[in-house]
């Protein structure tokens, strides 16, 4: 009991934060939100996993890696090539030159499946792929760049420029990948169909639950000795590996669990979006990740869904009314962040909380009525 | 390899040699270091004092020689092996962690959990919490273990590092100017931690503050352009003319 | 490459080496700005693109404005549009040095998003100001043609006017950083910042013209990129990267390396780009970069020093 008190919910200050999210998510949000808008906030709750993962890799461990979309986009795509498969049935395709292969693959003059397709025929292969892939993706990454202590700036530069070659290859290789518009057309989970109501709904708990877990594991992480050494190795990299640690093998590990954290939510994205394109992998989606976890706040495994939330709902509000507006206010958020608000929200939070809590009762009906809207002011009211 | 053959040396380093591009900052160095030792370096800077100390601990590589510790070969090791094989080394600023309490300093120090797995599964263990307060009486931190160290004292932070190290009990123990920005105080107090910590094990020291290295040397080394100029007790070296030459004269 | 005779085979290498200068030239210029702030600085200036995009932007208001007011001086507006985007680039870089960068000298990775933030309003700037469309400038006519050394071969002027700005441009920053008294004060203020206080040097004048001179210089790059291509507002986007990976891989230090780089990247795409599709040539080309900088992480050129 101490152990799940202590180590998973982190303890008094965490337990609070935790249960709150959980019953934001779990109940406020399905009661007040209708379907449409759920299945919106369960798309962005998927960026929230690339979001947590950055907290462990870039709050604690000071790694920034601007190419958190390619794990993202490597999950996604691993659920989105099982969901091509099955969609494409020979009877299904029975119009096309060469029938049981991905439309547009026939559309490319392909006959035949490429081998790396065929392992997502499988779901248990395909969970399986989505969930060792990216995190070994990253350990070749990790281990060449921290062996060789290769860090800071240059890691993120690094990162940022394999996010540009998968897009472009992704782009590129339209015959296998499904080019710019992606792997579209998705129906179906084991003969169930996903576009469903039901399946909605299901997907959106299941999200949420996959997201509570991976918060706890990552809590469960930070709070060992692991955290306080990678705190350590942010601050003083030196005065570890002179304390008898090999700092490179902590860097590898966070950077590969992170990756594992965004394909998680990648998959889960596919399920929920029906769709997964290179637009969610390159430089833009990337750096995106980064800015819902430094709103939200670094250091803050429950503050960056916050975070993430407020972000894309603000987009979604202003690309409809003023698209001209947000780039400039993304713009400026991410220079505020960076030098007013370094710990983002869950900073704020800390500091002006009270101001806040008056305003939770409220909170049903900001979120039906105009959430972008109200959550600007609240983010003026605290300034 | 070189056959040195074994030794009851703590630390034998022989013909050891590094050049930067060309420029010899330490050059055939030949030094030996007795079992519970405390041995202080001086020397003006440039003198390659701080060198040998990343040469030793693994931070930089040499060009030749050897450096055998406890009759094994350091030079080839990586820099948290040779931590492991029992080599502690205190860095000229304080180098703590600043946003972890005094506790968590220690803690992280520990020398139990130090692979990745090890340190998630790592358990505050009765253990573990009774070391730590030990070490923490030893460098008059006893009271300040939950205080965030970034907001001790600049001795305070000195001594801190020293613990960090303390805790793993390391048979070789190396100091970089371990007083510089003390008050007299401080400077006291930490000429008996010395004392006592060097029980038991050698400790090898670069220092410049004459009187505080007077009070704890058992021996003293001068160093000058990478090579040793002269060895001996503190009487000794005093009135050493080529060492007041190198001091005084340029 | 069936169907090509070694002739033809040698004119298209000539021709696309030489669609590779123009490329080089961009690339050069981009980077010898955002070398000269990253080398001397540590800052990484993600909004270098948009920079660029200011000098090309400069260049079309320019060419507007000369041949709706004074179409007899279109033959000379480029070159006062190559000082105006200098000028125009340099002064906003010194404005966003002022109120931006100055704050985040000691937090590198925080300037990268402080100024990634930096090049979203300015994109967005671009697009209200001059529209979503691209544009380009109406080329005085002298730029236009090519030349012909032989039958097979077509060398258009405009790279060859490109290069020719490089260069000098190249030489200048060469005189400035590495022969005048102000280089010295910047190398001296990259090497020991306190000590350079200490003696007199004022850093943070230094820190500000030299983050300005950087913009500046992609304010040029931005003019000579009119001639080749038109501009959009996320046309600054799509160099950024390619000019990153020049200069990490040139070592961020060294003016020769970041020309070898410059050099090397162009060419291995620009040819590359001939004999497969342009995506995998760029593919390919970066997929190297990545792989050589994993195994010499201090960039080809990097000079040996003592850490």
């Amino acid at each position: 009991m101490t152990f799940v008190y202590e180590r998973l919910m982190g303890g008094k200050s965490g337990l609070s934060g935790f249960l709150i999210l959980a019953l934001f998510i779990l109940i406020v949000l399905p009661l007040s939100l209708d379907l449409f808008r759920l299945n919106l906030v369960g798309k962005y709750l998927t960026y929230a996993f690339a979001a947590i993962s950055l907290v462990l890799l870039w709050g604690y461990g000071g790694i920034l890696s601007l190419g958190q979309g390619i794990f993202f986009g490597l999950g996604g795509y691993g659920m989105a090539m099982f969901l091509k498969l099955e969609a494409s049935s020979p009877e299904n395709t029975a119009i096309q030159s060469t029938p049981g292969i991905p439309d547009f693959m026939d559309w490319n003059q392909l006959t035949e499946l490429p081998w790396f397709w065929v392992p997502f025929n499988s779901f248990t292969l395909t969970i399986i792929a989505i969930l060792i892939l990216p995190a070994a993706f990253a350990y070749l990454i990790g281990a060449a760049m921290f062996k060789r202590r290769v860090g800071g700036v240059y890691f993120a530069i690094i990162t940022q420029v394999i996010a540009v070659i998968l897009t472009v290859l992704i782009v590129g290789q339209q015959g296998f990948t499904g080019g710019i518009n992606g792997i579209t057309d998705l129906r179906t989970l084991n003969g169930w169909d996903i576009t469903s109501n039901s399946a909605k709904y299901i997907f959106y708990f299941i999200n949420c639950a996959l997201l509570l877990t991976v918060i706890m594991a990552s809590r469960f992480i930070l709070t060992s000795k692991f955290g306080s050494l990678l705190l350590a190795i942010r601050d003083k990299e030196d005065r570890v590996r002179f304390s008898g640690y090999d700092v490179s093998n902590f860097k590898i590990f966070v950077f590969c669990f992170a990756a594992l954290i965004s394909a998680i939510g990648g998959a889960m994205f596919t399920l929920q979006v029906g769709f997964m394109s290179p637009s969610f992998v390159g430089i833009v989606p990337s750096i995106e990740m980064v800015i819902f976890a430094a709103v939200g706040g670094r250091m803050s495994l429950v503050g960056v869904v916050y975070g993430t939330l407020l972000i894309n709902f603000g987009k979604t509000a202003f690309s409809e009314s003023f698209p001209e507006l947000w780039l400039f206010l993304m713009g400026g958020l991410f220079i505020a962040v960076v030098m007013f608000f370094p710990n983002g929200l869950a900073g704020i939070w800390k500091d002006y909380g009270h101001h806040l809590t008056n305003r939770l009762s409220g909170l049903r009906n900001w979120v039906q009525n105009s959430p972008a809207g109200a959550t600007n002011k609240k983010m003026v009211d605290n300034t | 390899m070189i056959a040195a053959g074994n030794t009851d040396f703590t630390l034998a380093i022989e013909d050891l040699t590094v050049s930067f591009d060309g420029f010899k900052a330490v050059d055939g160095l030949n030094f030996y270091l007795e079992k519970n030792e405390l041995h202080v370096v001086i020397g003006p800077n440039g003198a390659g004092k701080t060198t040998v100390l990343d040469l030793i601990c693994g931070k930089t590589r040499s060009t030749s020689g050897s450096i055998r510790f406890l009759n094994q070969e350091l030079t080839k090791m990586a820099e948290h092996e040779i931590v492991r094989a029992g080599v502690g080394r205190k860095f000229q600023t304080p180098s703590i962690y600043e946003n972890l309490t005094v506790f968590e300093n220690l803690e992280v120090s520990y020398p139990a959990g130090r692979g990745v797995f090890g340190s998630i599964m790592f358990k505050r263990s009765e253990e573990v919490k009774k070391k730590i307060e030990e070490v923490a009486q030893d460098i008059n931190l006893g009271d300040a273990l939950d205080t965030e160290s970034g907001l001790l004292s600049h001795g305070q932070k000195q001594w801190l590092e020293i613990g960090m190290l303390l805790i793993q009990d390391p048979q070789l123990l190396m100091l970089d100017e371990p007083v510089a920005g003390m008050s007299v105080n401080e400077r006291n107090q930490t000429a008996e931690l010395l004392k006592r910590i060097s029980k038991g094990r050698s400790v090898l020291v670069i220092e410049h503050d004459m009187p505080f290295v007077k009070q704890i040397a058992h021996k003293v080394t001068v160093l000058h352009q990478g090579k040793i100029l002269a060895e001996g007790n503190m009487e000794k070296i005093q009135h050493d003319p080529k060492v007041i030459d190198v001091y005084l004269g340029h | 490459m069936d169907g090509y005779t070694y002739s033809e085979l040698g004119s298209i290498l000539a021709m696309q080496g030489f669609a590779g200068f123009s490329l080089f030239s961009v690339l050069l210029l981009m980077a010898l700005g955002l070398a000269i702030i990253f080398g001397q600085m540590g800052v990484i200036n993600m909004a270098h693109g948009e920079f660029m995009a200011v000098g090309a932007y400069t260049t079309y208001m320019l060419s507007t404005l000369t041949e709706t007011y004074a179409p007899s001086l279109m033959p000379y507006y480029f070159f006062v549009a190559i000082v105006a985007a200098f000028l125009i680039a340099g002064l906003l870089g010194y404005i966003a040095e002022f109120v931006l960068i100055r704050h985040l000298y000691k937090r590198p990775l925080d300037t990268l998003l402080a100024t990634w933030g930096l090049s979203l309003i300015m994109q967005q700037s671009f697009r209200s100001i001059f529209g979503a469309r691209e544009v380009s400038p109406a080329l005085p006519d002298w730029l236009l043609g090519s030349y012909q050394p032989t039958d097979t071969i077509d060398i258009p002027l405009n790279g060859m006017f490109v290069l020719g700005l490089t260069t000098v441009v190249t030489l200048g920053v060469y005189y400035l950083m590495f022969r005048s008294r102000w280089g010295l004060r910047v190398r001296a203020t990259t090497q020991n910042r306190v000590m350079s206080g200490a003696v007199g040097i004022n850093t943070t004048k230094v820190d500000r013209y030299t983050f300005a001179l950087g913009c500046g210089i992609a304010g040029i790059a931005g003019a000579a990129f009119t001639t080749i291509a038109s501009t959009g507002p996320t046309t600054g986007t799509l160099y950024i990267v390619d000019t990153f990976m020049v200069v990490v891989f040139g070592g961020a230090a060294s003016l020769l390396g970041t020309i070898l780089s410059a050099f090397t990247i162009a060419q291995a795409q620009s040819i590359l780009e001939f004999f497969i599709s342009g995506s995998m040539a760029k593919v390919y080309t970066l997929l190297a970069l990545v792989l050589i900088l994993m195994f010499k992480p201090e960039g080809l050129f990097a000079s040996k020093i003592r850490r």
